[in-house]
């Protein structure tokens, strides 16, 4: 579904991604996890060109995005991404932000589009907001609603970029639970996040990444338990030790 | 002056409120056409000016430029009697049989206004968060789509109360149509003063049209801005 073949991505002299190899299967989920600045965020907005890669081949869907004649914009609709701040579109409801590409690029009828969209907000638990405008939501439900607008275009891949870093904790819970449920959809996602619950619950796989490189790659019950790399080992250790200290 | 006659009878009824009704009338449509156009305009030039295609972003930046940079009397001269000789015979003729000083004063308004509404528009969308762009981007909208649906219609949103300045710097403009024979509200209320030496009352009448012409613009886009913004307000 997704194939990075030797990929080499530079902002200016900054190396952010280093010879990455991966193959995301149809129906995955992968977890992409690793310290801030790592390359996470830019590996997974390759996938659909919001940042372009400088060396390598990286083939999504069977297009392959090195290739300059194919229409990036129909891949953008395959590919649904949800952002660590949710970016909403504040000028329209939360019908009208679900509603929109639909209408628009997929020329759905609008009763249509919104039928749709309305069963997509019941999957999120959000239907009573359907007039409400992003301003007036919380930041959980802002991300549910950005959840629902992705998969309003039918997509065979959601990448997520730290959909849960920006939420008040008690608003965690209800998001990965969202995407814990589209996870058994069989949808191919991709994940960056620093929830090692959601993690070990859902995950196919889990990517370690650092310094722009892939260090480990493996199934989420070895990468907690037998964790392979000594920067691993210390991210996880890092990253358990305050939240043990914040849930007990 | 201290035996001038005041009589505003002239101006209520008759030939004369009729001359100066067509003028509010001529006024009214100059400003409400202009104003649209220019709008319209303003926005293609501001996403020209932005865009990623350097021939393009320059061409928007010479308009921007040289269009607010040269007097408004001069560009409406320019379309009045220089179009008229770089165009060929029939157009002319055409162009005379119509109604010419109308449509050279609707060029003229349209074209210097659009720049100063595209610089507006375009420091509008400069304060929206890229993150908008990315999000639509990202929906599979192309750049132009995006900014129609996503950046454009947030971007008016803060603009309006420029927006609002241009529009009456533009309704005040209109009549410098004069100038070329239209006859606007100023030109007719000239008349009144030229065949009834009446000129207090006829240009405190055009005065007060101004004045409820601007006072109208103001509360008409206000009004609209306040429903559609009331809409999305935090709750
Ligand atoms: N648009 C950009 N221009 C220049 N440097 C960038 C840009 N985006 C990210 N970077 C840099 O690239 C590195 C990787 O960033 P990012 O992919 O966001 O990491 P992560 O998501 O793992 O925190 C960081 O050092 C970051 O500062
Ligand atoms: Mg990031």
């Amino acid at each position: 579904m997704i194939t990075f073949s030797g990929v080499h991505k530079w902002f200016k002299q900054l190396h952010v991604l280093n010879d990455i190899n991966l193959h995301v299967t149809p129906g995955e989920v992968l977890v992409v996890c690793g310290p801030s600045g790592s390359g996470k965020s830019t590996l997974i907005r390759t996938i659909n060109q919001l940042e372009p890669i400088n060396q390598g081949s990286l083939v999504v869907d069977g297009m392959d995005l090195s290739d300059k004649k194919i229409d990036i914009n129909k891949l953008r609709a395959e590919v649904g991404f949800v952002f660590q701040q949710f970016n909403l579109y504040p000028h329209l409801s939360v019908i009208g932000n679900i509603t929109l590409a639909p209408i628009k690029i997929r020329n759905t009828p609008k009763k249509e589009a919104e039928e749709q969209a309305m069963q997509l907000l019941t999957r999120v638990g959000l239907a009573e907001k359907r007039d409400a405008y992003p301003s007036q939501l919380s930041g959980g439900q802002q991300q549910r609603v950005a959840i629902a607008r992705g998969l309003a275009m039918r997509p065979k891949i959601m990448l997520f970029d730290e959909p849960t870093s920006a939420l008040d904790p008690e608003m965690i819970g209800e998001v990965l639970q969202v995407m814990q449920d589209l996870a058994k959809t069989g949808i191919t996602m991709v994940v960056v996040t620093h929830e090692m619950g959601f993690a070990r619950e859902v995950a196919d796989r889990v990517v370690f990444m650092a310094d722009g490189v892939i260090l480990e790659e493996a199934a989420p019950e070895d990468f907690f338990l037998r964790p392979q790399h000594e920067r691993s080992r210390q991210f996880l250790r890092q990253l358990l030790t305050p939240m043990q200290a914040e849930c007990s | 002056m201290l035996n001038y006659q005041f009589d505003w009878s002239i101006i209520t009824s008759g030939k004369y409120f009729d001359w100066l009704v067509a003028g509010l009338i001529t006024t009214l449509k100059l400003s409400a056409i202009s104003i649209v156009l220019a709008f319209v305009l303003g926005l293609v030039i501001a996403v020209m000016r932005m865009a990623h295609n350097k021939p393009v972003r320059w061409f928007a930046h010479a308009y921007l430029e040289f269009f607010r940079n040269t007097p408004l009397l001069v560009q409406i001269f320019f379309w009045y009697f220089g179009s008229y000789k770089i165009l060929p015979a029939v157009v002319n003729d055409w162009l005379v049989s119509t109604n010419f000083e109308f449509a050279a004063a609707v060029i003229a308004l349209t074209i210097y206004t659009s720049a100063f509404i595209a610089e507006d528009i375009r420091s509008g969308i400069l304060s929206i968060p890229k993150e908008q762009m990315e999000a639509s981007r990202s929906a599979g909208f192309s750049y132009l789509r995006s900014m129609q649906y996503i950046i454009l219609p947030q971007a008016v949103r803060i603009t309006i109360p420029p927006l609002v300045n241009q529009f009456l710097n533009l309704a005040k403009n209109s009549s410098l149509a004069m100038t070329i024979g239209v006859m606007e509200m100023t030109y007719q209320a000239r008349q009144v003063e030229s065949y009834t030496f009446k000129g207090f009352e006829a240009f405190t009448a055009a005065t007060v049209v101004y004045l409820v012409l601007s006072i109208l613009i103001t509360t008409l886009v206000n009004t609209y801005n306040e429903k559609v913004l009331n809409l999305h307000k935090a709750a």
